[in-house]
């Protein structure tokens, strides 16, 4: 089990705030969090808001002819981002749980989530 | 300190863009560094060398200019956002065969890596969006 109230401190931060698909906030917050790791950043991902519903399952590109951000996801791990958060709060609020998503991401309490802000040097928020 | 700024709003559609080059003009007065404004998401308009605002408006992107001419403030603008916002440069504007450009020197297209870079570099990255 991991400990939620001590989270692991990272060279970047990318805070995701938007749901897939209505913009491309998602999109272009997952490039920039691609780039950092390519970098030789270690890159942690925190899904706030309604950006936790950018991990949930079974998630198509949709009807507009944009690519989607699912597959996107899908790549973190090649990149070694592996440190994925959602606010628990957020999940509460949408009627998720864990299981519903993708990636196996950690919910953080928003005590720790303040903590995890606290503990990066560099902190981009989309 | 070493400033940086990330500019992710749009101009006259939001309040980022006059905030953040208030906030420049303000940190440059009081004697701080600003390395660059970095200009991404809806943000990458504030490049428009076409922008034609009313006169007894603000004018954001003489003033951005403006802010690299008198401190030395780079304007790199990210190039992914901005192709497909249609904003190119001469360069890339030849190399998709478009007839004009709608970006030009002080603002330069530039990757995101430019951003991280800027992140580690200053003291502090300050972020502007909607």
């Amino acid at each position: 089990m991991h400990d939620v109230t001590a989270p692991t401190a990272g060279d970047l931060l990318v805070i995701l705030r938007h749901s897939p698909h209505g913009s491309s906030w998602l999109r272009e917050g997952l490039d920039a969090a691609l780039v950092g790791a390519a970098f030789g950043q270690r890159v942690h991902l925190l899904f706030m808001g309604e950006g936790v519903t950018a991990l949930v399952e079974g998630q198509q590109a949709g009807a507009l002819g944009q690519k989607g951000t699912a597959p996107t996801l899908e790549m973190l791990e090649m990149y070694d981002i592996e440190t994925l958060w959602v606010e628990a709060q957020a999940l509460a609020r949408f009627g998720l749980s864990p299981a519903d998503l993708m990636l196996d991401p950690v919910p953080l309490s928003a005590d720790a989530l303040a903590r995890a802000v606290a503990t990066h040097p560099l902190v981009l928020t989309f | 300190m070493r400033y940086g700024i990330l500019l992710l709003g749009a101009p006259y559609s939001d309040q980022a863009s006059h905030s953040a080059l208030r906030f420049a003009r303000a940190l440059l007065a009081r004697g701080h560094r600003l390395e660059a404004v970095f200009f991404y998401h809806d943000g990458v308009y504030n490049a428009a060398r076409l922008a034609a605002p009313p006169q007894d408006e603000p004018h954001l992107v003489d003033g951005w200019a403006t802010l690299h001419a008198e401190h030395g403030v780079a304007l790199q603008v990210c190039i992914a956002a901005a192709l497909r916002r249609g904003l190119l440069d001469e360069r890339e504007a030849a190399r998709h065969g478009k007839a004009g450009h709608s970006v030009e020197a002080p603002f330069e297209l530039t990757g995101v890596g430019q951003l991280i870079d800027l992140g580690q570099r200053c003291d502090r990255l300050v972020t502007f969006g909607p």
